[in-house]
């Protein structure tokens, strides 16, 4: 008893990328299918760090950072839901002079492409950010950079396409995909059969599969960030920390509870599935007081972890399928994919209507990888990444 | 035990004190790890500090089981390794994360029997959050280990053999025992007479306890709905239905619980498969009869595997002892063995008999009001998990977790997550094995952020 869907663009993976592709599709009168293979935004989009942040971001990938940021205030009448999003700034401190240089190379690279960054010196900080440790020398400051909730952003972006007409498959997963006539033909979850004239591959550390299908191989691995959570605490943090060369970042939420992470946890024996390691969740912990002395005597009340595809040159890939017309790719965001996916979405739906973007994307094309690409499992690519953005949780 | 990692107990309550019994007996060495400062769980609860109450006067009939168990873990000393006020907050691939002395070790094991006991079940109402109302677990424990009663006129409220067990502790205590209100009618207490065939003590003493209760003038009422506790600052009175009649009554403190849920968080954290049990309303890790999980060298023994009491842990721990002997090829007494789980399946059928007479009013989550906060970690209130819900289209409870922070705080569930799952059922329609588990994570309890990583210890991994 197998159901039928015609569609015009079918999306795999019902993350926060597949998700504001398939509102924004609707919006232009699209009829979409979003399949997830379990719950949308239960994976990478909905359990990363819940940064928002452009500060860091390599020189290409700001125009389409850019774009993103405009949407983030936006949310509430987009999605009908704030996320929590607060545009607190992002600082992102230097522990000695060679990163305070760091800081300086990296805001040269970026003059003139609206990040405004502020350089502050260490008794500029003392002034500013008194509740940071001392032994900070300086730290580089983006103003208009903030955090959000990613639990609720996600799954917002999920609801609302609902709302607007969206069929939302859950618990759905793309059984087989190919190429039939002008378009594609899928089977999904026990009996579903789809016909779409164009595909979206968002399915995240997934996504490898799908692009190989279509003779497009890439290098995609897994990395799992993890957070640890302290109890609710009295208002401290007033910005998102990051940290030059990474190793951990921290904000506060409005409830009160720290969000730290820098660490990176393990797969179970479902390699979907991950948990924070033990010894890397205290690593955290004790870094967090020492460089918050304000966090001193807080608990760790929650940790999480999750599986997050990530690229050997932490770039995703984003663009048309070289092989394959109809075929768009967007995955691979490697620890940095929050706030750049509202924007993505945004640039899939133009991808799909007008076969072109107005954002640059050239950069992140498939075609970077065609020669020798495999996919590798648990290669540890982007290891130093300073993730905004984990997996899949056990949460 | 040449070159192998030490068995690893977790509790010290009847089931681990006996599973660590048939393990020592056997040449083995387990390490018994424990939250409490002494030993014997919670229902042999010792007291904190030495009064002049008689071993009697603290666990009433069951002294000289509670002397027994107490003596026995004695005698162990030195033939085991035994952390009292540890912590084991994180499970993984064969190591356990133990927070100890302010640090936290690393422990490698071969063999994990899980003895980690239960805690109330509650259901949230009016006025259950106020200072004054302590769960019927909370109020034992306050009178046990520190003598002191929850306060000077007093309501037991709820279900389950414990709310007339503690309410006769405090009336025997010589606090004022104002009322005992029953959630179930008196009809369903018919049913305990099911139970004279298959633990006619327990039947027995449960009535005399009941004699007592009247005989003292304390109020027996049944079939009790709509319970409101009362109060600004802290408890005042409670009030509720019966039948057609509104009831109140004057009290300043409220034990209340719905009987008990086992502790299975680190059963999760080990990866045992996990089966909904319809007699508890509750998910419950998997195992046969001897305590052996779908996790090979994890066992379970007592209420943490399924409620069953005092009685049936210490026999659920031994049984659990001798299964872990045989899987390592050791003297595992099979008759014994044998005997034991046909102890524990008369007790399990006990135990259907006693849902009957205790049931749990799962009706409650549906009725509860919007106002009436159920989150108390995190603030969350019936209404606001509703909106949440609705909003997001979730029907799952750990994705109900992640739009609306339920579960989310300190107590990362144990106390809300049964009445969040029987909510989202009720507003989803469905039943609530349907809407799923809500899946544990470390740290299992609160852990403070200087607890430093300790070197490993070579006791600890040979």
């Amino acid at each position: 008893m197998s159901r039928h869907l015609d569609i015009d663009v079918a999306i795999i993976g019902g993350g926060l990328v597949g998700s504001s592709a398939a509102l924004a599709l609707r919006g232009m009168g699209f009829s979409v299918a979003l399949l997830d293979k379990g719950y949308c935004g239960a994976q990478a989009s909905g359990v990363n760090y819940g940064g928002v942040r452009r500060q860091g971001r390599p020189p290409e990938q700001l125009p389409l950072s850019q774009r993103a940021h405009a949407v983030w205030p936006r949310l509430k009448a987009l999605i009908g839901i704030d996320g929590e999003f607060l545009r607190s700034g992002h600082l992102k401190l230097a522990r000695d002079e060679a990163d305070m240089a760091a800081l300086e190379a990296y805001r040269r690279s970026v003059a003139g492409l609206g990040l405004d960054l502020e350089l502050i010196g260490h008794n500029g900080l003392r002034e500013r950010f008194g509740w940071i440790g001392d032994n900070i020398v300086g730290a580089s400051f983006c103003a208009g950079d903030g955090h959000a909730n990613p639990r609720l952003v996600s799954t917002g972006f999920a609801a609302a396409a609902r709302r607007a007409g969206v069929h939302v498959l859950e618990n759905t997963a793309v059984q087989a995909i190919a190429r039939n006539g002008p378009g594609f033909a899928l089977e999904a979850g026990d009996d579903l059969r789809l016909s779409a004239r164009q595909v979206i591959n968002s399915a995240g550390a997934w996504a490898g599969a799908f692009a190989e299908t279509f003779g497009e191989p890439v290098p995609l691995s897994r990395i799992y960030p993890s957070m640890v959570v302290t109890e609710p605490l009295d208002p401290v943090m007033t910005v998102n920390i990051g940290m030059e060369g990474g190793g951990i970042y921290a904000r506060q939420v409005e409830r009160g509870n720290c969000v730290v992470g820098g660490e990176r946890g393990l797969p179970l024996d479902d390699p979907d599935f991950s948990r924070p390691r033990g010894e890397g969740a205290l690593a955290i912990m004790n870094r967090t007081a020492e460089l918050f002395p304000a966090l001193r005597h807080a608990h760790a009340i929650r940790f999480w972890s999750g599986t997050e595809g990530a690229m050997p040159d932490r770039n995703p890939v984003i663009g048309p399928s070289l092989t394959t017309p109809g075929l768009i790719h967007a995955f691979g965001f490697t620890g940095a994919g929050f706030q750049i996916a509202p924007g993505v979405g945004e640039v899939l739906a133009e991808l799909i209507r007008d076969g072109a973007s107005t954002t640059p994307i050239e950069a992140f094309s498939i075609g970077r990888f065609s020669t020798s690409a495999r996919t590798h499992p648990g290669s540890g690519a982007g290891q130093n990444a300073e993730p905004q953005h984990a997996g899949e949780s056990r949460s | 035990m040449s070159g192998r990692a030490q068995p690893l107990i977790i509790g010290a309550g009847p089931a681990g004190i006996r599973a660590a019994e048939a393990l020592v007996e056997a040449g083995l060495r387990p390490l018994v790890v424990d939250e409490a400062p002494a030993c014997g769980g919670q229902i042999y609860r010792q007291r904190l500090v030495p009064d002049e109450r008689s071993s009697v006067a603290l666990y009433g009939s069951e002294a000289p089981k509670a002397e027994r168990l107490h003596r026995d873990f004695a005698a162990l000393a030195g033939k085991l390794d035994y952390w009292p006020q540890a912590l084991l907050w994180n499970l993984r691939d064969g190591k356990a994360d133990i927070a100890v002395g302010g640090a936290s070790r690393q422990v490698a094991y071969d063999g994990l029997v899980l003895a980690t006991g239960a805690t109330d079940r509650v259901l949230p109402i009016p006025g259950w959050t106020l200072p004054g109302v302590f769960t019927l677990g909370g109020a034992q424990i306050a009178l046990k280990a520190q003598g002191c009663a929850i306060g000077s006129r007093v309501v037991f409220v709820g279900s389950g053999p414990l709310l007339y067990l503690v309410a006769w502790q405090y009336m025997k205590a010589g606090v004022s025992v104002a009322a005992v209100l029953d959630t179930a009618p008196f009809s369903a207490k018919f049913n305990l007479l099911r139970g004279l065939a298959l633990e006619p003590a327990v039947i027995l003493r449960g009535m005399r306890m009941t004699a007592e209760l009247r005989l003292k003038g304390v109020a027996l009422r049944y079939g009790v709905r709509d319970v409101r506790i009362e109060g600004e600052e802290r408890v005042g009175g409670i009030a509720w239905r019966e039948d057609i009649r509104e009831m109140h009554l004057a009290c300043d403190g409220v034990g209340y619980g719905l009987a008990l849920r086992p502790e299975t968080q680190l059963a999760d954290l080990a990866g045992c498969r996990f089966r909904f049990d319809a007699r508890d309303r509750a998910w419950l890790p998997e195992c046969d009869a001897a305590g052996r999980t779908s996790v090979p060298g994890v066992y379970l023994a007592g209420d943490g595997a399924g409620i069953a009491g005092a009685d049936a842990a210490e026999l659920a721990g031994e049984r659990a002892g001798l299964a872990l002997r045989q899987d390592r090829g050791l003297p595992h007494a099979p008759e014994r063995a044998a005997a034991i789980e046909r102890s524990l399946a008369r007790i399990g059928r006990f135990r259907d008999v006693l849902e009957l007479a205790f049931p749990f009013p799962a009706h409650w989550a549906r009725d509860m009001a919007d106002e009436t906060l159920v989150c108390r970690c995190e603030e969350i209130s019936a209404g606001e998990i509703r909106r949440a819900a609705a909003h997001f289209g979730t029907g799952e409870i750990n994705r109900l977790k992640a739009v609306s922070r339920i579960g989310m705080g300190r107590c990362q569930g144990r106390i809300c997550g049964s009445a969040a799952a029987e909510l989202l059922a009720a507003e989803t329609g469905r039943s609530v094995d349907a809407v799923g588990r809500l899946r544990s994570q470390a740290p299992i309890k609160p852990i403070p952020l200087t607890m430093a990583l300790a070197q490993p210890q070579a006791e600890a991994a040979e």
